[in-house]
């Protein structure tokens, strides 16, 4: 159990991190302006630390050095005898837990949010680990409220029996935003302002939690993972086609039995053969290639988020 | 009539490089295949050959390994003495000028397609490097009119200090195929099915000419490069603004004086100076933040060519 059910004391002490993936840039730009001028992330009753979370992958401009830093959060690499010879992101993720974590102990960061970007269409996604998360939940829920117009999307990754990899799962409670599209290496006014916003009313939210802000239960609808689809490829593990036409772009609106998701070289459609609906996310995501992933099949499910209980306000000073 | 026209050379060879930046996919994706199967490409008379020019690059799906293979094939590259120690594309630039290049003034590439995606906005790109090009003009004029109503722009980069030395400079006709907007390291269908017309109608125009259709006098309108503009640095050399929303994904349309340009991270508008409209080109292109530039800026022009036909005909 990585995180506490629920709050029963204001959080008092808050991490964003940007740069997990050093060429997602909302997330680099946004740390290393706080980092230079933290003031707009101060609030009332609690503090936050702004964290450039792979530093090295953000001066090359890539994913990663050696290792996927937002893969590497699981206790075995965090807990294992470190060497001369770790990948870069293992010694960085340990790094990491020890400044935020450590994960599953009573030391760890009240919450997390990690800053992201997608080259998929996914607009504005809120990424949990799970519906039992009822401080995400019910943060999640305010951000919905507060931009109808973003249409943010639930997106929930836990599966079952697999431990949390991730770097906001070192916190007791934690949110990752995914912003796009947007392409690696680039960026755009539109969405850096966007993360911004969000990033603030994240920050707010806490403070109305901790201020002894009542929230009520609700119903809320979320995507989960079922699956993955790998692009079609050659003997040799090349691409043989691309996603299809009617596919690119799509992701979070259902995708029928039948219906064609990728197209081949020749111009030949391939076309959907699972048995169910699905609602694809992460569609023609860059990073995903190497993953044998063209994008992720979930389902969509609703379920009750209870009340979460009011806190006795006592704000004390940010220390 | 015929004694208006130009008497051009056949065309013989036609090379078609892919993966010039390893992480430019489309490019890399049709290559790939063309090698395997290569029907498509084909024209009667017409040698024609596709060539993955990066194949480093290409597998770590990166732009380059060491420097950009696109600015290198200058002569001082090209003349250094091969060794280990030579930039992996310095080295891989003279392999290319070996196989494709002129050897004494014989057996060279005429023409050579250099498939190219962007970042930025830019829809189906043809990128020019001689206004002076009678051949190359008509074929523009032929892919463009081919295309319509899907919009060809013509990015005319001939300037005494901002023309770069590229990898298809190397052929008597080069031509620079760029397709945008599309992520790095992402294929995108429709972006592919773009590339792929704007291929096959040069190679229809190459294979009609080679037959001795007579091509009249034509113009066709271009976008030439007047300066690139850097992104507002602060002291450190940090990037301090972006690129305006009004000016993001607003390739080819005019700015003028007084129009948003960039954003500042404190919420400032900075505006376009000077006084005269220009035509911004590459706007935020990932590849060109390390180079300095967040756009180019363009003036539009009406290029002439003269009518040409085949001299074998």
């Amino acid at each position: 159990m990585c995180s506490l059910p629920v709050p029963r004391e204001p959080l008092r002490r808050v991490a964003v991190t940007g740069g997990t993936h050093g060429n997602e840039m909302s997330g680099v730009y946004l740390a290393q302006h706080w980092l230079q001028s933290p003031a707009e992330l101060q609030r009332l009753s609690f503090s936050t630390v702004p964290v450039l979370a792979n530093p090295a992958a953000t001066a090359a401009c890539r994913r990663y050095v050696d290792h996927d830093l937002n893969r590497t959060f699981t206790s075995s690499f965090l807990n294992s005898r470190p060497t001369p010879d770790d990948p870069y992101e293992v010694t960085r993720a340990r790094e990491l837990n020890q400044l935020l974590g450590p994960k599953a102990s009573g030391r760890a960061f009240d919450f997390v949010l990690d800053l992201h970007n997608t080259t998929a269409n996914m607009g504005t996604c809120l990424i949990a680990k799970s519906s039992h998360e009822v401080f995400a939940m019910h943060l999640c829920h305010h951000l919905q409220l507060q931009y109808p117009e973003l249409s943010c999307q639930v997106f929930l990754y836990q599966q079952s029996g697999e431990e949390s990899y991730n770097l906001d799962s070192v916190a007791k409670n934690g949110l990752a935003l995914e912003l796009g599209p947007q392409p690696q290496g680039v960026l755009r006014a539109d969405i850096f302002s966007r993360m911004r916003t969000l990033v603030a009313t994240v920050l707010d939210f806490i403070e109305l939690f901790n201020q002894g802000t009542a929230f009520p239960a609700f119903e809320m609808e979320a995507y989960r993972p079922v699956g993955v689809v790998d692009f079609p490829r050659t003997d040799a593990g090349n691409l043989a086609g691309t996603v299809h036409p009617q596919l690119q772009d799509r992701d979070f609106q259902p995708l029928q039995p039948g219906a064609p998701i990728f197209q081949m070289f020749s111009g030949e459609d391939l076309l959907y053969e699972g048995e169910s609906t699905v609602y694809p996310v992460f569609i023609n995501e860059a990073a995903y290639y190497e993953k044998g992933i063209a994008f992720v099949q979930t389902e969509k499910f609703t379920f009750t988020v209870p009340a979460m209980p009011v806190l006795n306000p006592a704000p004390s000073p940010a220390s | 009539m015929t004694s208006c026209h130009l008497a051009e050379a056949p065309i013989k060879k036609v090379a078609i490089f892919g993966g010039t930046h390893g992480n430019e996919l489309t490019g890399v994706f049709l290559v790939k295949h063309w090698l395997e199967n290569g029907a498509e490409i084909q024209r009667t008379g017409l040698e024609v050959k596709p060539f993955i020019t990066n194949p480093s690059a290409v597998k770590k799906c990166t732009r380059y390994i060491d420097c950009d293979l696109n600015r290198i094939f200058d002569l001082e590259n090209l003349g250094k003495k091969m060794s280990e120690d030579l930039p992996y594309e310095v080295r891989r630039a003279q392999e290319i000028y070996h196989l494709f290049g002129p050897k004494g003034g014989e057996d060279f590439y005429d023409v050579i397609f250099d498939l190219h995606n962007t970042t930025s906005n830019m829809g189906c790109t043809l990128i020019l490097e001689d206004s002076r090009n009678n051949f190359l003009i008509q074929m523009f004029h032929y892919i463009k009119t081919s295309l319509a109503p899907l919009p060809c722009y013509v990015y005319l980069i001939e300037h005494p200090s901002l023309k770069y030395a590229t990898t298809r400079s190397i052929a008597k006709y080069p031509v620079g195929i760029e397709v945008g907007p599309q992520p790095q390291g992402v294929l995108r269908a429709d972006i592919l099915d773009q590339m792929r017309k704007m291929i096959k109608h040069a190679l229809d125009f190459i294979h009609h000419f080679n037959e001795g259709q007579e091509f009249p006098p034509c113009a066709i309108e271009v976008y030439k490069i007047i300066e690139k503009v850097d992104y507002p640095r602060d002291a450190n050399g940090e990037i301090a603004a972006v690129i305006h929303p009004n000016l993001q994904d607003q390739d080819w349309k005019p700015l003028h004086p007084g129009d948003p340009m960039f954003l500042t991270l404190d919420g400032k508008t900075m505006p376009l100076g000077g006084d005269r409209t220009v035509y911004p080109v590459f706007v935020n292109e990932a590849a060109y933040y390390e180079k300095k530039e967040a756009f180019a800026k363009t003036t539009k022009l009406t290029l002439n060519a003269k009518g040409i036909r085949c001299s074998v005909h």
